[in-house]
């Protein structure tokens, strides 16, 4: 029997296990669309913008290690797609985005509602398709969905023309798939490993840098095992945050531009740096030419480009981190004793107490004031590190990411690459599709919890019980912060002169509002929030605008280069975080 | 550095901008650039000439490699090789000069492909220096038109540079 190519594509879908589809109809995908309306195991959610699918898909993927998927239709559906697309490019979020196109007859024409889609999302996709025969359809989905999810994960778009999705062909489902040119690399080369493995063995003062990479590969157990194995601390960037328990003695928080004072002295006095599932972005470097300047690297990550492309590496190893550190631990295990290490460590491990106990993360509490730490601190008290929090850009995000412990993967939802104002809302809502009996946070700035607030229509319709907790400061914050630091205080257009009644703004769609200006207000605003578990809830926390992200290491500085927040009046407590 | 890499790439429609977006988008530098279908028509052959210090160098042909439709690339700058390219040049010399123009594309193994009632066309074929030997030398007597097809290499048999 022949079916369509709407049918084709939904039994693709559904092949691949697809449950949760993000997206939005029009003209030319109502084939699609009609398809669905009838398909019990696909849900389709429909969101109030084309970016808010993205996103969707992509917390969908992050919380859950699945393959996201959104559908939209030609046109300005497709171009809307574009920042959620380059976000899941940036930080290697496997998702398979559908764009409709004009008919085939009609590509190049100029049509309605005609975008060059796979021209523009080119370079900010892993890989996209045009599909110009409906013959060729399931073939393309497979590949996209092997594609997206294999290697160093990351987006494939595959452009859909209505006259494809309206056609009728037999459906031949393609049992394996095998594409010539692309082979990634899994097994790490056994000399290199041996030699990754002799010089952690030789390190005296080793430091693990863990990234994104050890999350998508699934490689927290094996990065545990061999820091604990041979007492090496562990710092992580923001991508690597979960990806080694944030409690654990030998973790260090993240490092870079706002990373921890301990976690930067390591790394600029280690004798060793283990990266592993890391890119070297500069803010996790600084000032690339004394980065970790007495320190020689091994760097493990999947994607060869990776390795040598912003720093140095003496020892590179390309290939899935789990895998290759398997491989490690077995010659360690083989080759060196436990309580030779431990003494040799010792010193070491004290340097590190010594650094923590020297510059703590703190902040100044005050009792008049709501401080954005606090909340943050709070909601970890609250829910026990148990959420999953998605985050915003700007403050709100690295107090996010420095004030909260994530124990486990895939809990911390950041846009990393990219910095998308405007991600985590959408995100939160994917990543509740995915484990619906967990907590999802969004924590938001004033300015971008309005880059994607329509999709509170989209929580509110679902019965979501996302929460949002905005810490607003009427500012977007982190512009600000560098204008005071940076620009003599002069605040060019930072001012969010009108920000929107969010209490208002989230009764208007039928969800909650909960406002705190107190600190002693925070507490029962987050207790009340959490009750709510059938309507997403907008906690509008007032905080003191004044607040600035520390520690910073400055644009073009070394990342031991250090500000702190300046010691002021001691009336004023300064609270140490465990 | 100057490097000649060659690329062999699926034979798809989009595959030149793949290419060419990459080199533009990372900021790498493309000399000159020629494809064509290989014998399996599946498959088609880039030849790059870019430059770059090693660790640019270095990225360019993982970042060439990392693309889904790229199946090899040679830097030939580690291979021993045969590189050719052809020119055409349209020099138009005085009367007293015509001999002499004849006399060189002669040595240089060129051949004349179009003769006007002012001007000649030579074709010639070689490896870089000898192009822009000869190239050099025809500035002297007034070149009109010249065009180049960028450079072809191919790995020698058997022979591999340490
Ligand atoms: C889409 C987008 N536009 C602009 C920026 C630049 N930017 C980075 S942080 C920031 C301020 C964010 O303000 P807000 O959401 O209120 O967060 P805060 O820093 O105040 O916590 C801006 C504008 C960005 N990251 N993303
Ligand atoms: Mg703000």
């Amino acid at each position: 029997m022949k079916k369509s190519g709407a049918e084709i594509l939904v039994e693709c879908l559904k092949r691949e296990g697809v449950k949760h589809i993000f997206g939005y109809p029009g003209g030319v995908v109502l084939n699609i669309f009609d398809t669905l309306y009838d398909e019990k195991d696909i849900k389709l959610i429909l969101t109030r913008h084309e970016q808010g699918a993205v996103h969707a898909a992509d917390g969908y993927a992050r919380a859950s290690g699945k393959v996201g998927v959104a559908i939209v239709t030609s046109g300005p559906g497709a171009t809307n797609t574009v920042t959620g697309i380059a976000n899941a490019s940036m930080d290697s979020v496997p998702i398979v985005v559908f764009s409709g196109q004009v008919p085939t007859m009609l590509i190049g024409n100029d049509a309605f509602q005609e975008a060059d889609i796979v021209g523009i999302t080119r370079p900010c996709t892993k890989y996209n398709y045009l599909v110009k025969d409906i013959n060729d359809l399931a073939k393309t989905v497979r590949e996209a969905f092997y594609i997206a999810s294999t290697g160093r994960p990351g987006p494939v778009l595959i452009d859909l023309p209505k006259d494809v999705t309206a056609g009728k062909t037999d459906f031949i489902w393609p049992q394996h798939i095998q594409i010539r040119s692309y082979n990634p690399t899994y097994e790490g080369n056994k000399w290199m490993i041996k030699q990754a493995a002799h010089e952690i063995a030789r390190a005296k003062k080793p430091v693990i840098m863990a990234g994104g990479g050890v999350i998508l590969s699934g490689a927290s157990k094996e990065l545990k095992e061999l820091a604990e194995f041979m007492d090496i601390p562990v710092t992580m960037t923001l991508m690597g945050l979960g990806g080694f328990p944030g409690t654990h003695n030998l973790s260090l928080g993240m490092l870079g531009m706002h990373g921890t004072y301990y976690a930067n002295m390591a790394v600029q006095n280690a004798d060793l740096l283990i990266g592993i599932g890391v890119r070297f972005d500069d803010r996790v470097t600084g000032k690339t030419a004394s980065f970790a300047p007495n320190a020689k690297i091994v760097h493990i990550d999947i994607d060869p480009t990776s390795i040598r492309k912003n720093v140095r590496v003496d020892v590179p190893v390309v290939g899935d981190v789990k895998l290759v550190l398997k491989e490690i631990l077995k010659i360690l295990k083989e080759e060196v004793g436990k309580e030779q290490w431990s003494a040799i460590r010792k010193s070491w491990l004290k340097q590190m107490e010594q650094w923590k106990k020297e510059r703590p993360l703190t902040y100044r509490y005050d009792e008049k004031i709501i401080k954005p730490e606090f909340v943050i601190e709070k909601i970890y008290e609250l829910t026990k590190g148990n959420a999953i929090i998605c985050t915003e850009v700007g403050q709100n995000q690295m107090w996010a990411a420095q004030f909260y412990k994530y124990d486990k993967p895939r809990r911390f939802l950041s846009s990393g690459g990219l910095g998308t104002m405007g991600f985590g809302f959408p995100a939160a809502i994917g990543a509740q599709f995915a484990c619906p009996n967990d907590l999802v946070i969004d924590i938001a700035g004033d300015g971008s919890i309005q880059m994607n607030i329509q999709e509170l229509a989209t929580a509110v319709i679902n019965k979501l019980p996302v929460k949002v907790a905005i810490l607003n400061n009427h500012y977007l914050g982190m512009v600000r912060q560098w204008q005071e630091l940076f620009f003599r205080e002069r605040y060019s257009h930072t001012y969010l002169d009108v920000v929107p009644d969010f209490v208002k703004v989230a009764e208007a769609y039928n969800a909650v509002g909960l406002r705190a200006t107190k600190p002693e207000e925070v507490e029962p605003v987050l207790r009340e929030a959490l009750k709510v578990k059938d309507k997403p809830v907008f906690m509008d926390f007032v905080v003191d605008w004044r607040e600035k992200v520390y520690p910073m290491v400055p644009a073009g500085a070394s990342i031991d280069e250090m500000l702190f927040e300046e010691e002021k009046k001691e009336e004023k407590k300064v609270r140490a975080v465990k | 550095m100057r490097h000649t890499i060659s690329v062999l790439v699926e034979n798809k429609f989009g595959v030149l901008s793949r290419i060419s977006g990459l080199f533009s988008g990372r900021g790498y530098n493309i000399e000159s650039l020629s494809v064509g279908e290989t014998i399996d028509p599946q498959i088609s052959i880039m030849t790059i000439v870019t430059t770059g210090d090693d660790q640019i160098i270095e990225q360019i042909t993982k970042q060439l490699n990392k693309l889904i439709d790229v199946i090899k690339v040679v830097d030939f700058m580690e291979v021993d090789h045969v590189e050719r390219e052809m020119v055409l040049v349209k020099v138009a010399p005085k009367k007293e000069d015509k001999t002499e123009v004849l006399r060189l594309a002669e040595i240089f193994r060129g051949r004349i492909v179009d003769s006007g009632p002012k001007t000649f066309t030579i074709e010639i074929t070689g490896d870089e220096k000898k192009i822009e030997a000869f190239v050099e030398l025809m500035k002297g007597y007034g070149i009109k038109e010249f065009v180049r097809t960028g450079k072809v290499a191919m790995a020698r048999e058997g022979v591999k540079k340490a």
